[in-house]
C-alpha cells in the first residue's frame, strides 16, 4: 500500500477515535480507560510479526518476549474492565 | 491479499465498537465483548497470514503472557484497580520498544528496506517514533504505577529548570531521529544513535511524569493510554499493517480526548496538568 493511502486511513481512525467518546459518562471513565489499555495491546501484531522470522535470533526473542508483555495486557486488560463493569451494574441495581 | 487487510479492517471495527459501547452504561459489557473479539480476530490473522518459523514458541509465549496477565486482574483488590491498568500500560510501552528494536535488528523481516539493502528513510522516521514513544509510554507508566501504589510519594517533584530540561530532550531526541533518517547503514554512528534514541525517550518519559501529583494520576494513566496508541501506529506505518494503524490512532485519540473529559470533570487545567506543575497550587496530591 503506498504512503498517503496509509495516511488517509490513519487520519480517519484519528476522527472516529476523537468523536466516539465524547459522550461517556463520568462513572464510566475508568473501565474506558481499562478498555482502553486493553486494546492498545494491539501492539502484538508487530510482536508476532518479529517472533515468526527466523532471519535474527535476537530479534526473534525480543519479539517473543513482546508476545509475552502484550499478551499479559490483554487477557488481564480484558478481564480487569470485565470486573469494573460487573461492579458497576451491582451498584445501578441497588 | 485483500482478505488479509479485509480481516484487520474488521477487527478494526470492532474495537470502534468496543469504545463506543464503553461509553454508555447500557452498552459498555457487549462493548468489552467486542473488544475481545477484536483482538482474537487481528491475532488469529497474523498468525495465519505469516510463514511462523516456531508456532511453539509464539503459543507458549501468548500461554504465559495471558495466564499471568487473568490471574493478576482476577486477584487484584478493586482499590488497586488503578494502579494495575498503569502496570500494565507500562508494558504496552515496553512491547512497542522490543518491536522497534527487533524491526531495526531484521529490517528484511519487515520489508522495509530499499534496492540498496538501507533501511527506506520513511520507516527510519516512523521506527524512531514508535520506539521513542514506547520508551517514554514505559517509564512513564512505571512512575505513575510507583506514585498510586505508594512506593514513590505522590506529591510533585519539581526539578528546577525542569521545562527546559525536558524541552531540550524532546528536542534532542527529534534531532537525534533526523540524524538517523538520513546515515547511512553502517555509517558512524547509525547503531548507537537509535539505541540512544531509545535510552533519551526512556528518561524523558521519567522526567515527564514525575512533577504530576497524585491526584492528576488517573489524567496521565490516560494520557500514556494515548501515547501506547501513538507507538503502535507509527509501528503500524512501519509494517504497512492497517489493524495496528486502525487501533493505535483510535486509542491515541480517543486517549487524548478522555484524559481531556476527565481534566474537565476535575476542574483542572488540561495542559498544566500534561505539562506537569505549572502554577503554584498545581498537583495537590
Amino acid at each position: 500500500m503506498d504512503f498517503i493511502s496509509i495516511l488517509s486511513i490513519f487520519v480517519m481512525a484519528c476522527f472516529v477515535g476523537y468523536y466516539v467518546v465524547w459522550s461517556v459518562t463520568p462513572a464510566l471513565h475508568t473501565p474506558l480507560m481499562a478498555v482502553t489499555n486493553a486494546i492498545s495491546s494491539v501492539i502484538i501484531v508487530g510482536a508476532l510479526i518479529a517472533s515468526a522470522e527466523a532471519g535474527s535470533a535476537i530479534a526473534k526473542y525480543l519479539g517473543l518476549l513482546a508476545v509475552v508483555f502484550a499478551s499479559v495486557n490483554i487477557f488481564g486488560g480484558f478481564a480487569v474492565t470485565e470486573r469494573m463493569l460487573a461492579m458497576y451494574k451491582k451498584k445501578e441495581r441497588k | 491479499s485483500p482478505w488479509v487487510s479485509l480481516a484487520y479492517l474488521v477487527a478494526g471495527v470492532f474495537f470502534i465498537l468496543a469504545l463506543r459501547g464503553l461509553s454508555s452504561p447500557e452498552t459498555s459489557r457487549d462493548g468489552n465483548r467486542f473488544g475481545m473479539i477484536g483482538m482474537g480476530i487481528a491475532v488469529i490473522t497474523t498468525l495465519i497470514t505469516h510463514d511462523i518459523a516456531n508456532i511453539v514458541e509464539i503459543i507458549a509465549a501468548i500461554a504465559i503472557g495471558g495466564v499471568a496477565g487473568f490471574v493478576i486482574a482476577r486477584k487484584i483488590k478493586m482499590t488497586d484497580m488503578p494502579q494495575l491498568v498503569a502496570a500494565f500500560h507500562s508494558l504496552v510501552g515496553l512491547a512497542a520498544v522490543l518491536v522497534a528494536l527487533a524491526a531495526w535488528l531484521n529490517p528484511e523481516a519487515f520489508g522495509i528496506l530499499d534496492a540498496t539493502g538501507q533501511i527506506l528513510a520513511v520507516s527510519r522516521v516512523e521506527m524512531g517514533l514508535g520506539v521513542a514513544i514506547g520508551a517514554i509510554t514505559f517509564s512513564g507508566s512505571v512512575i505513575a504505577f510507583l506514585k498510586l501504589n505508594g512506593n514513590m510519594s505522590g506529591s510533585p517533584i519539581m526539578l528546577p529548570g525542569r521545562h527546559v530540561i525536558n524541552l531540550g530532550v524532546l528536542a534532542a531526541i527529534l534531532g537525534m531521529i533526523a540524524v538517523y533518517t538520513v546515515s547511512p547503514e553502517g555509517g558512524p554512528g547509525e547503531g548507537w544513535l537509535f539505541l540512544a534514541i531509545t535510552v533519551l525517550a526512556f528518561i524523558i518519559g521519567f522526567l515527564l511524569i514525575i512533577p504530576i501529583g497524585g491526584a492528576d494520576m488517573p489524567v496521565v494513566v490516560s494520557m500514556l493510554n494515548s501515547y501506547s496508541g501513538w507507538a503502535a501506529a507509527a509501528m503500524g506505518f512501519t509494517l504497512s499493517n492497517t489493524a495496528m494503524i486502525i487501533t493505535g490512532a483510535l486509542v491515541g485519540s480517543s486517549g487524548a480526548i478522555l484524559s481531556y473529559i476527565m481534566c474537565k470533570a476535575m476542574n483542572r487545567s488540561f495542559i498544566s496538568v500534561i505539562a506537569g506543575g505549572f502554577g503554584a497550587e498545581s498537583g495537590g496530591g
